[in-house]
């Protein structure tokens, strides 16, 4: 085999090929492992970019940057306490409402739905994530907005205001917009994010743990609580701080329905702002440097905040990825 | 253990209330999808007519169309998918089938897939600052730029993915016959991984064809006709984010229509990538 290669193929001719291969290979290999390393860069550039541009903002305003409430550019003094609150608070609402639902709906899908039934019903809520999210903002400045200053704000005015403690959280005029709104859009978008991960881990769990449950009398409730929750539970957190990560830097949907308002506000049916829709709504409109520059220091919060709360998810559902493997 | 009526019932009911919570937290995020995608149907259906298509947008308080709005997206995405998607593949082919479970590869999926959930409204300051500030003026270009950002870590991580579920032995037999590595991946790994590799850039496409946070300050807006990327461009996200912010009805039915489109489009996207990749497991 050997010689009759060497007979119809003349030496240098191969001798080429090779070295033609080699060169091929090296230039290939480079290239492929530059564009997984622009990967790397480009995360890194964006940190550095925001950091840079955001650096003479934190310079001038120090510590006072985080505290402060004033955000006001004719005297060009800004403090970005309202937006850093609005993120922090209006996530915390959709995380409320978002975490029990995307249970009940994993729930449903893994324990409940008859499998004709569990396909469509995922493949629906799927669709919710692929919804653009400036849908959501239209929808709920256009539609939901209005419902909750009809039906909704007036009567949690009237009932959750009064109460002592928690009363000035839920009192205020219905105006619709604000932050109980706003997390509650937010929850909408996040639902099948935190559910699809929840799903897949529950289906994770060895059969035969399962079934050694239902072999002991358990009902099925019990199975999720004391057999599925446990074993996926460092997964299903994981999940949750997708979500979160998610809501923490939606920018549309929020912005639609915030009310761009930066006078500090602790009722949550008071317009608010957030980090994302402060961005949004003032960056191209920013007429002083120092304007735009607390704008990227915030772009720069906002991301190193996202980033560590994606990576502890992520390092959470790889932890139950590796248990599985084993 | 004594046989327990009592507890019985109580663990019945238990049972009963859990799964029925679940099944009612199932039927309101429903409630959801259907209001959602049926006001938008609704408002959007009454205001399309053919104008959208032959038409500029208008100024305020007149009729109109999106055409600007929509050949600017068109652009800007086919320049995202011509920008985004040599690199995607690349990269998505050494990790595959390069890296071979070395520490840098881990690190370069880590980050790819927090890329993947990271707020676009990042992306869009920083391709400002990358784009925008040195040029001196918003751009197609910069909004193109931006949407190859958010369709990078989506093609990386599909053609990633693909390609490790190909057997070896395709490998060896490649190899075996002589070929050159890079002989091999484009040859034999590629084709094979076709399919998943389409799939993962048509997510991609679905997602940022809605995106809108990323082009604000980059490719901004356009009121007048131009597909040169080199102007700032028109794009229906951002038309849609003005004109529904605006008080005049005729900006809200474009609006409401430019959502429609979008949200077809997007969806019938997303759900064709997902049917793909659904009967391939």
């Amino acid at each position: 085999m050997s010689a009759a290669v060497q007979q119809t193929v003349p030496l240098p001719a191969a001798r080429r090929r090779r070295a033609g291969a080699r060169v091929g290979d090296t230039v290939f290999g480079a290239l492929a492992r530059a564009a997984a390393l622009l990967v790397l860069v480009l995360l890194g550039l964006t940190a550095l970019s925001m950091l840079w541009g955001g650096w003479p903002a934190f310079r001038t305003f120090g510590w006072h940057f985080f505290a402060g409430t004033e955000w006001d550019p004719v005297t060009r003094r800004f403090a970005a306490l309202v937006p850093i609150y609005g993120t922090l608070v209006t996530s915390a609402i959709a995380m409320v409402i978002a975490v029990p639902v995307s249970f009940g709906i994993a729930v449903f899908l893994t324990e409940v739905a008859p499998r004709w039934l569990a396909g469509p019903v995922a493949a629906a809520i799927e669709l919710l994530a692929g919804v653009p999210s400036i849908i959501y903002g239209m929808w709920g400045l256009f539609v939901f907005v209005p419902f909750m200053a009809d039906h909704v704000d007036p009567w949690i005015d009237a009932s959750l205001g009064t109460l002592p403690l928690i009363g000035p959280l839920f009192s205020g005029p219905p105006l619709g917009i604000g932050m109980l709104t706003a997390g509650i859009i937010l929850a909408i978008m996040v639902v099948p994010f935190v559910s699809a991960v929840m799903r897949d881990v529950f289906a994770l769990v060895p059969p035969p743990l399962r079934e050694s449950a239902f072999a002991l009398g358990a009902t099925r409730w019990e199975v999720v609580r004391r057999v599925v929750l446990p074993y996926t539970r460092t997964a299903v957190v994981g999940g949750i701080f997708l979500g979160l990560g998610r809501a923490l830097g939606e920018t549309m949907a929020v912005t639609f329905v915030l009310g761009n308002a930066h006078d500090f506000a602790i009722s949550l049916l008071a317009p608010g702002n957030s980090i994302a829709a402060a961005i949004a709504n003032e960056f191209t409109e920013a007429d002083s440097d120092i304007y735009r520059q607390s704008l990227i220091a915030l772009g720069f919060v906002l991301f190193i905040v996202t980033f560590a709360v994606l990576a502890v998810a992520k390092l959470m559902l790889l932890r139950l990825a590796r248990q599985a493997g084993r | 253990m004594a046989y327990s009526r009592a507890l019985h019932r109580r663990r019945q009911a238990t049972n009963v209330i859990g799964l029925g919570v679940a099944t009612l937290a199932t039927l309101f995020g429903l409630v959801w999808l259907v209001w959602i995608l049926g006001t938008t149907l609704y408002k959007g259906a009454g205001a399309i007519d053919m104008r959208l298509f032959t038409q500029m947008t208008p100024p305020p308080g007149e009729d109109g169309g999106l055409l600007n709005a929509i050949v600017g997206s068109t652009v800007m995405i086919v320049l995202a998918v011509a920008f985004g998607t040599p690199v995607g593949v690349m990269a998505g082919t050494w990790l595959a089938e390069y890296a071979h479970g070395r520490a840098i590869a881990e690190a370069i999926r880590f980050i790819n897939d927090i890329l993947l959930s990271a707020p676009s409204i990042v992306i869009g300051l920083f391709v400002y600052a990358l784009v925008v500030q040195p040029s001196g003026h918003f751009s197609g270009w910069a909004g193109a730029v931006a949407l190859a950002m958010l369709l990078l870590p989506v093609v990386v991580r599909t053609s990633d993915e693909t390609m490790r579920l190909i057997p070896g032995t395709l490998r060896e037999a490649a190899l075996a016959l002589g070929a050159p590595k890079w002989r091999m991946v484009t040859s034999v790994i590629w084709p094979a991984a076709r399919t998943g590799i389409l799939t993962g850039i048509l997510l991609a496409i679905a997602r940022i064809s809605g995106e809108t946070a990323p082009l604000l300050f980059t490719a901004l807006n356009n009121q007048y006709w131009t597909a040169n990327p080199g102007n700032p461009l028109a794009n229906l996200p951002v038309v849609i984010f003005q004109f529904a912010l605006s008080p005049y009805d005729q900006w809200h039915r474009l609006a409401w229509a430019g959502a429609l489109l979008m949200t077809v489009l997007v969806l019938m996207l997303s759900v064709s990538a997902r049917a793909a990749l659904g009967r391939r497991k």
